[in-house]
């Protein structure tokens, strides 16, 4: 259990990296609190599994530095961080029974063997793995697999940080939900600090306190869900999190005076721009009114998905969506108002203050 | 499920058969045949039943050179299989290295049998032989020809050199199918390089391990123009192993009989030990 500093860490698998582009990590510079519980949360390819690589020590970062409580870990090996790590697909010892699967980060660690009992039937316990104990690993299931591979992440108790690098990829959906009610038990009792990466939102809003997205080796937001949803600080939080995306629009600003093609309305307040940057205006399709003010859209099509309606409509030429109540229809001569209150202004993607 | 019961299928198998038949089935009958009779020339046959199976296990021409047999493939076995996989666990795992180190590996696999036997008869001459002028510079007293030991020592030398690599390649290309997820986990599970190795690498070697030795097994315990060309069996008969030995009583002294029953045990014993083998290595896998 620790405090996880990551200072200015930037990573690239390129010897002689030269330009941004050649670094998998461009920057990045946070602090995992201990005892947090938090869902790493990003595309393909934007540098998840390179983060808790650096983290647990699997990988030497090429720049920054790592500290664990205050003690920089940067140049140790895994063995000298204490960190458990689950991977995406199952790592089991073929040729051990799941018991000594379980047992065998204790032992190598030298802890002694009733210690190692008493933790391995905890852990096969809450994992409900008793039954297939004494089996060989070789040919169980991969769900089981999977479950033995979570079970030697847990089964150390004095941890400084458990990650999880997609553990449920291959787990059916049904247990996938228990596992993960598991996992927060597991981290209400022990409380490890936790990082846990997905693809999956919902996943991620369940499980954490804290979601972190990652967008292009970046960190372009840190929040609970709640604020993810209603600020994005990054056009690509807006459209990841939420569904369908926020939408997104190339905006001509004024003072306080917003511009989308020929129509013009008031914000909030004045965005605080610095000259010469693209500004696009973000609105969630959950605030946006359809009535017969405002700004005159073209709808294309009404999608029925269950508990809301999504319509797809145009304004100025640009693709919007709108999300209505069930029962609501769309008027014979659709317009639109944004909540004031919820727009938000992007500089070059980043979101930017309002001034009063 | 009903499925239609069509035996005519069984007709495509025919070509297979015949080809079988003629290239395996028919040339083992003839040495059946001459196993069972006696022949006094003028292409007279009689029919002798087990008699030459029992002469030739009986005999103790026979016995000695199953020994030497024996004693010569437990011996390469012992020191290829180890020493093949140590090498391929040393060798680099990517990059232009790799690639010139199985390049390396793979030269001594490329030569003929009967031109190993005659490189090493030439590099190991105790005077003018690069290896048996440095051993004896060093002080050993070494002589193929005509110490029991040397030559036997040159033999397994010879062997080891020319096979060993079958082994590496083999290894390497287990090794190499291991994902690195495998040793990810065992670093994160404080693993020592001797438990990767014994939990990790070993049972993912475990087929191509089995292979090798295998291959090995039948192609040692079969050897006979390597040892035939370096020391024609000698000195004396120490070096005669099995194949020698038959070729000797088949060709040498047209002993067609013996020569046959001899096939045919050697035949049946190779194929013995290799099911053993097998069975034992595969012994308590699924599927
Ligand atoms: N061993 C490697 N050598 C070179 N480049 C790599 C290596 N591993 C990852 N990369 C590159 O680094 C970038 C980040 O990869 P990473 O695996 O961290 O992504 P990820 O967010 O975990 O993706 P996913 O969701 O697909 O697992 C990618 O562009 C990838 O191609
Ligand atoms: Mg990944």
């Amino acid at each position: 259990m620790a405090r996880i500093d990551l200072q200015h860490l930037k990573h690239s698998y390129i010897e002689n990296p030269m330009v941004e582009d050649d670094y998998a990590l461009k920057e990045v510079h946070y602090t995992w609190e201990d005892g947090g519980a938090y869902a790493l949360l990003g595309p393909s390819g934007c540098g998840k599994t390179t983060l808790l690589n650096i983290i647990s020590g699997l990988l030497r970062v090429s720049e920054g530095k790592i500290l664990f409580d205050g003690k920089d870990v940067t140049a140790l090996q895994p063995e000298g961080r204490n960190i458990a790590q689950v991977f995406q697909f199952p790592v089991v010892y073929d040729t051990m029974s799941v018991h000594d699967n379980l047992a065998f980060p204790l032992r190598n660690r030298g802890v002694d063997e009733d210690e190692v009992k008493r933790r391995v039937s905890e852990t096969l316990d809450m994992l409900d793995l008793t039954k297939w104990s004494e089996k060989k690993a070789r040919g169980l299931t991969a769900d089981v697999k999977q479950k033995i591979s979570l079970g030697r992440g847990m089964v150390r108790s004095d941890v400084n940080a458990i990650l999880f690098d997609e553990p449920l990829t291959v787990i059916d959906p049904h247990l996938k939900w228990q596992l993960r009610s598991q996992l927060k038990l597991l981290h209400k009792q022990f409380g490890h600090t936790m990082v846990y990466v997905t693809h999956d939102q919902t996943e991620a809003l369940t499980f954490a306190d804290k979601v972190v997205v990652m967008y292009e080796g970046e960190i372009v937001q840190i929040g609970t869900p709640e604020e993810l949803f209603e600020r994005p600080s990054h056009t690509f939080v807006g459209y990841f999190i939420g569904s369908p995306g926020m939408n997104v629009l190339p905006v001509n600003i004024e003072g306080r005076t917003a511009r989308i093609g020929g129509t013009e309305f008031e914000l909030a307040g004045t965005p605080e721009l610095k000259p010469g940057v693209r500004t696009d205006l973000g609105i969630r399709p959950e605030f946006i009114v359809l009535g017969e003010k405002g700004i005159p859209v073209s709808v294309q099509k009404v999608e029925d998905v269950g508990h809301h309606k999504i319509v797809r409509a145009a304004i100025e030429g640009q693709d919007i969506s709108i999300v209505i109540g069930e029962s609501a229809s769309v008027p014979a001569d659709p317009h639109v108002v944004f909540d004031r209150e919820r727009v938000s202004i992007y500089a070059d993607d980043w979101r930017v203050e309002m001034g009063g | 499920m009903n499925k239609t019961q069509n035996n005519k299928a069984w007709f495509l198998v025919l070509p297979v058969l015949a080809i079988v038949s003629l290239n395996a089935i028919v040339p083992l009958m003839t040495v059946v045949n001459y196993s069972v009779q006696e022949t006094f020339g003028n292409n007279l046959f009689f029919f002798e039943g087990v008699r030459w199976f029992r002469e030739v296990l009986d005999s103790e021409r026979f016995q000695d050179s199953l020994l030497r047999q024996f004693s010569f493939t437990g011996i390469i076995l012992a020191i290829e299989i180890p020493l093949g996989v140590a090498i391929a666990l040393s060798m680099p795992k990517k990059g232009i290295w790799a690639s010139v180190c199985l390049v390396l590996m793979s030269l001594p696999l490329l030569i003929p049998w009967n031109v190993v036997g005659a490189m090493w008869n030439i590099f190991a001459l105790p005077d003018i032989g690069l290896l048996g002028y440095t051993l004896n510079a060093m002080g050993f007293d070494y002589n193929f020809t005509r110490q029991a030991i040397s030559a036997w020592f040159t033999v397994i030398l010879m062997d080891v050199w020319h096979w060993t690599s079958l082994v590496v390649l083999l290894a390497y290309a287990g090794l190499r199918s291991i994902d690195d997820s495998y040793y990810q986990a065992a670093r994160i599970d404080g693993a020592s390089k001797w438990a990767v190795f014994l939990y990790i690498q070993l049972p993912k070697l475990k087929h191509v391990l089995t292979l090798a030795f295998l291959l090995r097994f039948i192609d040692s315990f079969m050897i006979y123009t390597e040892p035939f060309v370096l020391t024609g069996g000698g000195p004396g008969n120490t070096t005669t192993f099995l194949s020698i030995d038959l070729v000797k009583s088949a060709l040498g002294e047209f002993n067609l009989g013996a020569a046959g029953a001899m096939s045919l045990i050697y035949f049946l014993m190779t194929l013995l030990v290799c099911w053993l083998f097998y069975t034992l290595a595969m012994r308590g896998e699924e599927r």
